[in-house]
């Protein structure tokens, strides 16, 4: 995943956080709206305001964890999935676990 | 100020830290901790007083917790503890030591990284996995894991790591380079003219002898272990024990004769305590004899495994004994294994054990 800047002219979208994400990373809010044409850069958006939330949520591949779900829209995302003014995305970790 | 004396317990679902004074006859436990993650190593850092946990998240994935306050506020990060794009990534963080200000994670698939800043962030020691026998490298049953990190006390440029299934490897070079250094140990499950191999032995656990760093000893899947020169020649020391197959060694924290095993019955008789009575057995002599150790352990029905981080030994004296099951119940000693008592019985799957004593 790039590391560069957020481009500045790319639009606020709407990301929501997984109570189970927030729990790691305290102080993050259950909504908030961050420029991003991409979920990659919505990624890096996060990362840049809680320092290791990329790594929870991407591995080195890169790519989405297999156990964490990015929705546009309502859609299963991927890193390249483009995201548009006004874009809602939820961030919910999936069915795993024993 | 007084001593206290803490056990730091890593399981499937998170660590818990029990606390005494050094009489070691009343603990306090406190816990979960790490956000109920599996916590596969909870280690302690006797110059500093930190804890460090390693773990791996099925949601969110590996990551080494920090607690600086003897757990009152945990931080985690995995900040450089990843392969190169494009490598299968790194699944959980499996092993960690403390040696010299410099932290050792051992990680899923197995590969070695250093921390010099507390854990806050990682670089690969990237000489293990350029090591030729790599490809051969084959996952045991807990997968190819990196599960033993031993640093040597006196010279920062060695350490020991245990691999299942590769064997035991040594750098001298602070983990440029690496030599295989499994000659002596045996491999039962490959055919017999194949059965001591360079490296592909099924390590399950290292311990350094108190006060002489080149001598080891190893439990293996096929056998128990001594090696008096840091791991170029084993030599069995499983006579005398209930069977070869085990997973946890510990050393005395200052006598390097005496070690402790928990051996099970065998690999494929169910891996649990043979004949089912439960007992850890120790060596006062480097392994040449053995004296099992049972009082105030369970003696009927003890159908339950320890697993390979899960005995540990504290720096008191007499020293303290304790290992943790695989259903959960933690045992300890506080005579050096003479008698027994259970401190906890119902937590989550046990998968680390270890101690640190602190001023409090």
């Amino acid at each position: 995943m790039s590391r560069a800047a957020v481009e500045p002219r790319a639009a606020p979208v709407v990301v929501r956080l997984s109570g189970a994400l927030r729990r790691l990373f305290p102080g993050a809010p259950g909504e908030l709206a961050l420029p991003a044409a991409n979920v990659a850069e919505l990624i890096e958006g996060l990362e840049a305001r809680w320092p290791g939330m990329r790594d929870r949520l991407c591995d080195s591949r890169p790519a989405i964890r297999r156990h964490i779900n990015v929705f546009v829209e309502g859609r299963r995302a991927g890193l390249d999935t483009p995201l548009g003014p006004g874009s809602e995305v939820d961030i919910i970790t999936a069915v795993s676990g024993g | 100020m007084s001593e206290s004396v803490v056990l730091l317990v890593g399981t499937k679902k998170g660590a818990f830290l029990l606390e005494s004074d050094p009489r070691r006859d009343d603990w306090t436990l406190r816990g979960p901790y790490c956000e109920t993650w599996p916590i596969n190593h909870l280690v302690g850092d006797p110059a500093s007083g930190a804890i460090y946990g390693a773990g791996g998240n099925e949601w969110f994935g590996p990551a080494v917790w920090t607690s600086r306050d003897l757990g009152r506020t945990w931080s985690h990060s995995s900040d450089g503890l990843a392969y190169a794009p494009g490598e299968e990534p790194v699944k959980s963080a499996w092993s960690l030591a403390v040696a010299d200000g410099a932290l050792y994670a051992g990680v899923e698939p197995a590969g070695l990284f250093r921390s010099d800043d507390g854990g806050v962030t990682w670089r690969h020691l990237e000489g293990l996995r350029r090591h030729p026998s790599r490809p051969d490298w084959q996952p045991g049953g807990g997968g190819l894991i990196l599960h033993h990190v031993l640093p040597h006390p006196d010279d920062p440029q060695q350490l020991w790591v245990g691999i299942s299934t590769a064997g035991v490897f040594h750098s001298a070079d602070g983990g440029e380079s690496w030599s295989p250094r499994n000659r002596g140990t045996r491999c039962d499950f490959l055919p017999e003219e194949l059965r001591y191999p360079e490296y592909g032995q099924c390590v399950h656990s290292l311990a350094m002898a108190a006060g002489r760093p080149d001598r080891l000893y190893q439990q293996n899947h096929c056998g128990m272990y001594r090696s008096d020169d840091g791991g170029r020649e084993w030599r069995s020391i499983e006579a005398g024990l209930p069977s070869s197959f085990g997973f946890p060694a510990a050393a005395h924290p200052r006598d390097p004769e005496t070690v402790f095993l928990l051996p099970l019955n065998g690999d494929i008789a169910g891996r649990y305590m043979p004949e089912a009575r439960a007992a850890v057995w120790r060596s006062r002599d480097g392994g040449d004899s053995w004296q099992d150790l049972r009082r105030g352990l369970p003696q009927d029905n003890a159908f339950f495994g320890v697993l390979r981080q899960a005995l540990a030994t504290d720096r008191l004296e007499p020293a303290g004994v304790y290992f943790g099951t695989g259903g959960g119940a933690l045992y300890a000693s506080a005579d050096e294994g003479e008698s027994w008592r259970c401190l906890a019985q119902h937590l989550p799957a046990i998968l680390s054990v270890e101690t640190l004593v602190v001023e409090r």
